[in-house]
């Protein structure tokens, strides 16, 4: 019995796991690229920000609450929503002239 | 340059405002300066150090781990708040009269002044390693660095500026008083840190968010202004909380109130006991 309820929870977390779907985004000479990235409404997502630039960014959104630091040539995961249908800004602090972003969710 | 000057001021601000405080609010007790000097500059290499390995923090709990590292850095400085508060409401009244004679202080042993240095030293190591991140960035930027350097030292100048306006204006309330006053500041401060903590907990998918903008005060003072950057550090003021954020908040709140009404009420005057006990052999 625990065995089938393990293996049922290992399972569950395992389509869990696979459920969320992945955007990929990369950060380049203080650009977000692509600066529109466009996921489904209404369920979990996860961001996968690559930063090839050499220098820190922080990744930040007052729309979807999320605010983390991605150092230089490394990559990030940010789990965002589920988000209602609607534009939600976001920026890289430390470039915030150029480093411009938005999710649309739809 | 005024953009490295708001960023810096920024990160600088929350550190120099709970400084402000924990420094008016021991007011009275032995070498407080000094362990709040040693707390900033620990703090400070702390801060080094912490940015130095960024990326190895990162990749704990499967790239969860920045937001691991914030939460328990927060938690850590309110159960240090706490522990704070619950023996000034036990000595607070002792500390007052003693404040008032001139000259005279709190003999050692008092409080645990290892608290008070770590409680700076968190509070500068988590807002310290986000502007030496961001200082590396600027130096490694080239060109237009000397003016971000300069706006980057304003910035740090007019944060530490605040803080010692609030220090300045905290001590010129009369001593009884102010004890009221600063413990008040700080318990909404604590509760405010355990609230920001959930948010870092609610990103890194360790809570449930319970339900995102809870309410939306915005268009009043957005969380992006440089009020509601005060604001959200002095009280834990966020413009659109989510549900966890608030239950965190509330929880934090009664505890460390319950913490200070039972310390009242068990040890009312302990060093008076001590003190009579002394007197009668």
């Amino acid at each position: 019995m625990r065995v089938i309820l393990g293996l049922m929870f290992a399972v569950l977390a395992l389509s869990a796991q696979a459920e969320v779907p992945e955007f990929q985004v990369v950060i380049k000479d203080h650009h977000f690229v692509p600066a529109e990235i466009r996921v489904p409404a209404g369920t979990k997502v996860k961001l996968v920000i690559e930063n090839q630039d050499p220098t820190p960014e922080e990744f930040e959104s007052d729309a979807l609450h999320r605010e983390k630091i991605i150092a230089g040539n490394k990559t990030a995961k940010v789990m965002i929503g589920p988000l209602k249908p609607g534009s939600y800004p976001f920026f890289g602090e430390f470039n915030e002239d150029t480093a411009q972003g938005v999710v649309i969710a739809e | 340059m005024l953009s490295s000057l708001i960023i810096v001021f920024r990160e600088v601000l929350e550190a120099a405002l709970i400084i402000g405080i924990v420094c008016a609010a021991t007011r009275g007790m032995d070498k407080r300066f000094s362990m709040v000097a040693i707390g900033i500059i620990l703090g400070a290499l702390g801060a080094v150090i912490v940015a130095l390995f960024a990326d190895v923090v990162a990749d704990f709990a499967e790239g969860m781990g920045q937001e691991l590292f914030n939460a328990s850095v927060l938690l850590t400085v309110v159960v240090m708040l706490a522990w704070h508060l619950i023996w000034m409401a036990q000595h607070g009244a002792e500390l007052a009269s003693r404040a008032n004679k001139t000259g005279s202080s709190v003999r050692e042993g008092s409080e645990p002044l290892t608290v008070l240095i770590l409680l700076v030293g968190l509070a500068v190591l988590r807002e310290g390693a986000e502007v030496v991140l961001f200082l590396y960035g600027i130096a490694a930027g080239g060109s237009s660095a000397s003016m971000m350097i300069m706006g980057s030292l304003l910035g740090l100048v007019l944060g530490v500026l605040v803080g010692f306006a609030l220090y300045g204006g905290l001590i010129r309330i009369p001593t009884k008083s102010l004890f009221t006053v600063s413990s008040a500041l700080l318990v909404v401060l604590a509760a405010g840190m355990a609230g920001k903590a959930a948010k870092y907990l609610i990103q890194g998918d360790f809570v449930p968010a319970l339900g995102y903008d809870l309410w939306d005060t915005s268009a009043l003072i957005s969380n992006n202004s440089i009020a509601g950057e005060v604001f959200g550090t002095l009280i834990g003021y966020d413009a659109k909380p989510a549900g966890m954020q608030v239950v965190f908040y509330v929880v934090a709140l009664l505890l460390i109130l319950a913490g200070m009404w039972w310390a009242k009420q068990k040890h009312p005057v302990v060093s008076l006991t001590k003190d009579s006990q002394a007197a009668a052999q």
